[in-house]
């Protein structure tokens, strides 16, 4: 690997609650190439809080600290709001769980995607036109010109998720920010998204964070996964090694899950008291 | 005899009809899921069952009852749902307590503080939580209640709409072994909606595919275990399960 892309060197985000601050991420350290990697846990675990403090999302009262957040040499830490607004789009995206909640309802869809380009670069409306029409046919929307000029509510989920992931990769960041993209899709869907994603980023070389509590699926899509549990990582894996993973939060998560020729009376459900946290 | 009988069951939501034409027997005990993606309408069979979906036509029979179009009190005591969401369906300002009496206090019921121990002990929730509210639970907690509360009534069928997939893996594992041992000890029938055919699997002895409003085919889990599945859909379906690249357009 190259010199790696992203650095994240004991990240701790927390929040102020009326016992005092808890930590959501409780100090996790990786380094991140032009790979893909994936980020498992369940709820509450931290990995979405580690996606938004990576893009400096986290507002206050909730408090960030690194020992070192560098994003291809720059230090995360010490940008401000406006030098932040450059990187964020342009060269860090990211992709959230929900269309429904995360496209402007008032919008059409060309309009929000053409957003995302124009306010990272001066272009012309025509080529700015193209370069939408473009973007939404490399997501496989078949008519663009008439998707375009819809509204989220118009069209489905799984086309939602594509306009989602056409207006974050329009600006051709270098890193993409995934966090649950399929989870609100249904099953025959979620595979199609996620390769559309996984076309777009091998083929423009992108660095890819698969943020997810499917552990099967991240193994599918990622070359390398962190499982985190109550903000910590407690292992880190090649993804085609998981069946070897060795932690029994781990082990434990892929015990309870069922499976399509389930032969087992009852499934394993983790003993939370074998680890600490919690 | 057979615990839901639907017969050539059409479903309207205002002038959309939203199922066409659905008709399955589902044995006394027996384990059955509708499997399909979201819009094809799996939902709104249960709905109708339940009553919450009153536009329909054909017939329902609930353990050889026909069930009327309005609210059918003998139906609901023998035929209780559980929704997807524990966040939801649970009302915010009513404790444990207040949420698992009303079914008893609307039926007329006695003895109401021994039955509500009884059902918290059977599904495994402790006795603490009895006076607490929603918030002060986890999701899989509320899941546990939202079963209890379906419980309540004694009924004989359970409508299951999607009761794991708004809780996490090692919960889900939680909540599917008490289904399965609930439905072992009472003797229950359950009709499940989920689009997960793993759950399908550790659950159900049968399931009908659905698209569009239409069932596509109905098999045993045994076929489905064995990728015998006959429709190019149900296939489609389950290559899109296993992470195999789908080819639905």
């Amino acid at each position: 690997m190259t010199a790696p892309m992203l650095s994240v060197e004991n990240l701790r985000v927390s929040f102020p609650t009326h016992r005092g601050r808890v930590e959501v991420v409780k100090g996790i350290s990786f380094e991140l190439g032009r790979e893909r990697l994936g980020i498992v846990g369940e709820s509450g675990s931290g990995k979405s809080m580690t996606g938004r403090a990576i893009l400096k999302l986290i507002r206050k009262p909730g408090l960030v600290t690194a020992d070192r957040l560098e994003f291809d040499g720059i230090d995360l830490r010490a940008q401000s709001e406006k030098q932040m607004r450059a990187i964020r789009g342009a060269r860090i995206s990211m992709v959230m769980q929900d269309p429904k909640f995360s496209l402007n309802p008032v919008m059409t869809v060309g309009e929000q995607i053409a957003e995302a380009l124009v306010t990272h670069e001066k272009l012309a409306r025509r080529e700015v036109e193209e370069r939408i029409e473009a973007m939404l046919h490399s997501v496989r929307i078949d008519d663009p010109k008439r998707v375009a000029g819809l509204y989220p509510h118009e069209v489905s989920g799984g086309m939602g998720q594509r306009v989602m992931i056409a207006m974050m990769l329009i600006p051709e960041p270098e890193l993409l920010i995934a966090d649950e993209p399929t989870s609100a899709l249904d099953v025959s869907v979620q595979a199609q998204v996620l390769d559309i994603i996984d076309d777009l980023v091998t083929s423009k070389g992108m660095g890819l964070i698969l943020i997810s509590h499917d552990l099967n699926l991240v193994s599918r899509y990622c070359d390398r996964i962190l499982v985190m549990n109550a903000g910590t990582v407690v292992e880190e894996c090649a993804a085609g090694q998981l069946d070897q993973a060795s932690h029994p939060y781990t082990r434990g998560l892929l015990a309870a899950m069922p499976t399509i020729n389930e032969s087992r009376d009852e499934l394993p459900v983790l003993d939370r008291s074998q680890w600490a946290g919690t | 005899m057979s615990a839901i009988k639907l017969d050539n069951l059409d479903i309207s939501y205002g002038d959309t009809k939203v199922v066409h034409g659905v008709s399955l027997d589902i044995a006394e005990g027996e384990s059955f899921a509708l499997v399909g993606e979201s819009g094809s309408g799996k939902s709104t069979i249960l709905r109708a069952i339940a009553g919450l979906a009153p536009d329909w036509t054909g017939s329902i029979s609930v353990l050889g009852q026909a069930r009327s179009h309005g609210v059918d009190r003998a139906v609901a005591r023998q035929v209780q749902m559980v929704f997807q969401d524990p966040y939801g369906s649970l009302h915010p300002r009513k404790t444990i307590d207040a949420t698992l009496t009303e079914p008893l206090a609307i039926h007329g019921i006695g003895n109401r503080d021994q039955r509500v121990e009884q059902v918290l002990a059977q599904v495994g929730l402790d006795r603490r939580f009895r006076f607490r509210f929603p918030h002060q639970l986890s999701g899989g907690q509320r899941q546990r209640v939202a079963i209890a509360r379906a419980l309540m009534l004694e009924p004989k069928v359970l409508l299951l709409d999607e009761p794991t997939s708004a809780l996490d893996v090692s919960v889900q594992a939680e909540i599917l072994n008490l289904l399965k041992r609930l439905r072992r000890e009472q003797g229950l029938t359950y009709l499940v909606v989920t689009h997960n055919l793993p759950v399908v699997s550790f659950l159900c002895d049968r399931l009908a595919v659905m698209r569009f409003g239409r069932i596509v085919e109905v098999v045993d889990v045994a076929q489905l275990k064995h990728g015998a599945l006959v429709e190019p859909y149900s296939q489609e379906l389950l290559a899109a399960t296993e992470g195999r690249s789908s080819v639905v357009a």
